[in-house]
C-alpha cells in the first residue's frame, strides 16, 4: 500500500498562550509549535502497516517554520518520501490547508492517506475528513486499528464507552487516526540531522486554493479560570490536610 | 423563521444524548426544529424528539453508522430541504458528517462549538484553554461538542415524522461488519465512589506508583485521561472521557489532568471534583469544587499520609 500521511504543526498547549492585540487571534510571534499529536499516531500507525504489509510511506506537511525539521524526523523514523507543499505558509483555515493536501496528494497514487484525528485548530473541522471530499473518496475518523486485507482495508473506528465498529474499506481512503498500536516511536536528534544530510526533500506546490471556512474569528478570549474551584492555600502540607478533610467528608 | 437540521445519532439501539441535547438547543433558538434520523427499522426512535417535524430515512445501508452512506444522505436532504443552520454532533460520528457535508453542500462548518445563536458560535478550541467566537453570514453547519446543553429540554412527545426515499446507496465503498462491545476489566469506573485519575501530568510510567498507593490508601479505582491509554500505563477500560467512560462517582480527584473537552465530558457530573494541576490556568479549575496549583509530587505523597 502507498500511505500518504500529512503533517501540521500546532500551538504546543504546553506553554502560556496569549491573545494578540487583534484579539482574535494567538499571539503567535513566542509561541513554540510542534507536530499535532495525533499526526505522529498517524505516521507510526502508517510505520507499522509498511513493517507488517510493505508498501511505501510519505509524509507531507505545508510550508512554515521548522517544518523542514518536522519532515526529516518523519523520515528518520521510516518514512520513504518526504515532501513540502510551498505557495502555501502561515496560518490558514483547515479548508484552505485540506485543498492545498489534496492539490499536492493528487498523482501521487495514495492507497491510504493518514491524518491525525483532530488537532486543537480545528475550527473550521477535522482536516482529514475535509482532504477526502475534495479528494472525492470515502473517510473514516476516529481509527484505532488498520489491517490490510487485499485490495482493501479492515478498519476499526471507536465510540464512546469502549464501543468499536468494524468496517471493510476499499482503497483508496483518508483515516483520521486516533491511535496507533504502538506509541509513537522516539527518534534521537543524530539520526534527524543523519536524515537531514541523506533525504531529499521534495517540493510541490499547493496550486488553487481558493476556497475558504466561510466564517471568520469575531472574537478569542480564555474561559474564565478557576471559575468553579475553590483554590486551596498554603504549602503542599496544608493543601494536603485540607484536602484529607474535604474528602472524609464526603465518604 | 429558520429551519434547523438536527442531525439524530444512534449507537447500538440507543438515541446518544448529543441527540437531545441539540434539539433543547434548536428549539431555544427559536426555529423550525427538524429532526434528522436514518435508520433502519428505527423509526420509533424519534419518540420523545421535542422537535417540529422528524424526516426518517429507512434502509438496510442506514442500519448502523457507515460514514460514507450517511455523508451521502444527510448531504441529500440538505440539499433538497435547505436549512439555514445546521447541528450536528462533534462526536465520532458527527465529525464524519460535519466537514463533508461543508464541502458538498458548500456552506460554512464551525466545530467544537459549545454555544449557538443566529450568525454566531463559539468554539472551544486548543484543549479548551481558549474560546473563540466566529462570525458567520448566512446558513452554515455547527458541530456540537457533548456536554454542552441540557439533555432533557431536547426530550418531548415527538413529532410528525416524514419519510424520505434513501438516496442510491449502491456501490459504497466502505461496508460495515459489526459493532465490537468494550471486554470487561477488572475493576468497573463506574461503580466506584472515588476515582483517583490520573493525566499527562504524571510525566512517566514509573510515577504512577504515586497515585496507585493513594487509590489504594482511599479504595479508590485509578482512572486515567486518553494519553495515559495511548501509552498504555493503565488499560483502555480506565479510560474518562469522550472514547472512554462516564462516570459520576462521590468524590473525583484529577492529578496532572488539564481538563480538555473531551475529558470533561466524561466526569463533570461527579459530586465533588478536586483537581490537582500546576498550571492555573488549567481548564479543569473551571469545574472543579476545589483545586489547587501545588506540585502532584509533593501534595500526593503528603495527601496519601494523611488519610
Amino acid at each position: 500500500m502507498n500511505i500518504i500521511v500529512p503533517i501540521k504543526q500546532v500551538p504546543d498547549l504546553v506553554e502560556e498562550l496569549e491573545i494578540d492585540s487583534s484579539g482574535k487571534d494567538l499571539d503567535r510571534e513566542w509561541l513554540k509549535f510542534k507536530v499535532n499529536e495525533f499526526d505522529d499516531h498517524a505516521l507510526e500507525e502508517a510505520l507499522l502497516l509498511k513493517e507488517d504489509s510493505g508498501g511505501t510511506v510519505t509524509a507531507i506537511a505545508l510550508d512554515g517554520d521548522d517544518i523542514d525539521k518536522a519532515l526529516y524526523a518523519a523520515a528518520a523514523k521510516g518514512a520513504d518520501k518526504v515532501v513540502k507543499v510551498t505557495g502555501i505558509e502561515g496560518n490558514v483555515s483547515n479548508h484552505e490547508a485540506a485543498k492545498a493536501f489534496a492539490n499536492a496528494i493528487q498523482g501521487m497514487g495514495a492507497d491510504l492517506v493518514f491524518t491525525g484525528v483532530q488537532s486543537v485548530e480545528d475550527r473550521d473541522g477535522q482536516l482529514g475528513v475535509l482532504l477526502a471530499h475534495y479528494m472525492n473518496v470515502p473517510h473514516i475518523s476516529v481509527v484505532t486499528g488498520v489491517a490490510v486485507n487485499g485490495d482493501s482495508v479492515n478498519v476499526t473506528k471507536e465510540y464512546g464507552g469502549g464501543m468499536v465498529a468494524e468496517f471493510e474499506a476499499a482503497t483508496p481512503i483518508v483515516l483520521g487516526i486516533q491511535a496507533a498500536r504502538e506509541t509513537p516511536r522516539y527518534v534521537p536528534v543524530a539520526k534527524v540531522r543523519r536524515a537531514m544530510r541523506s533525504t531529499d526533500l521534495e517540493e510541490v506546490s499547493a496550486g488553487d486554493v481558493s476556497v475558504s471556512a466561510g466564517s471568520s474569528v469575531s472574537r478569542m478570549f480564555k474561559p474564565e479560570s478557576g471559575g468553579g474551584a475553590e483554590m486551596l492555600s498554603g504549602s503542599a502540607e496544608d493543601v494536603a490536610g485540607k484536602l484529607a478533610d474535604i474528602i472524609k467528608g464526603k465518604i | 423563521m429558520s429551519k434547523i437540521f438536527v442531525i439524530a445519532e444512534h449507537l447500538n439501539g440507543e438515541v446518544e444524548d448529543i441527540t437531545y441535547e441539540m434539539l433543547g438547543k434548536a428549539k431555544s433558538l427559536g426555529g423550525d426544529v427538524i429532526a434528522v434520523l436514518l435508520g433502519s427499522g428505527a423509526k420509533d426512535m424519534a419518540s420523545d424528539f421535542a422537535a417540529d417535524k422528524v424526516l426518517y430515512v429507512d434502509s438496510p445501508e442506514l442500519a448502523n453508522f457507515n460514514p460514507e452512506a450517511y455523508c451521502k444522505t444527510i448531504v441529500s436532504l440538505v440539499g433538497s430541504h435547505t436549512p439555514n443552520i445546521v447541528l450536528v454532533g462533534n462526536t465520532s460520528q458527527g465529525m464524519d458528517i460535519a466537514a463533508g457535508l461543508s464541502i458538498d453542500c458548500n456552506m460554512p462548518l464551525i466545530a467544537y462549538a459549545s454555544d449557538v445563536s443566529e450568525g454566531s458560535v463559539t468554539s472551544q478550541l486548543y484543549g479548551g484553554k481558549m474560546s473563540v467566537e466566529s462570525a458567520v453570514e448566512g446558513d452554515f453547519i455547527a458541530s456540537v461538542l457533548a456536554g454542552s446543553f441540557p439533555v432533557d429540554a431536547g426530550k418531548g412527545s415527538g413529532a410528525a415524522v416524514e419519510e424520505v426515499a434513501a438516496p442510491d446507496l449502491s456501490g459504497l465503498k466502505i461496508k460495515f461488519k459489526q459493532l465490537i462491545e468494550p471486554e470487561g476489566g477488572d475493576v468497573d469506573i463506574t461503580a466506584t465512589d472515588v476515582l483517583v485519575s490520573v493525566g499527562r501530568g504524571i510525566q512517566n510510567e514509573d510515577n504512577m506508583e504515586v497515585v496507585q498507593v493513594l487509590a489504594d490508601k482511599l479504595g479508590a479505582a485509578l482512572s486515567c485521561s486518553r494519553p495515559i491509554v495511548d501509552s498504555k500505563w493503565l488499560p483502555k477500560t480506565r479510560q474518562v472521557g469522550k472514547s472512554g467512560l462516564k462516570v459520576k462517582p462521590k468524590v473525583y480527584i484529577a492529578v496532572g489532568i488539564s481538563g480538555a473537552p473531551e475529558h470533561i465530558e466524561g466526569m463533570k457530573d461527579a459530586d465533588c471534583i478536586i483537581a490537582i494541576n500546576t498550571d492555573a490556568n488549567a481548564p479543569i479549575f473551571d469545574y472543579a469544587d476545589y483545586g489547587t496549583t501545588e506540585d502532584l509530587f509533593d501534595v500526593v505523597p503528603a495527601l496519601t499520609e494523611k488519610l
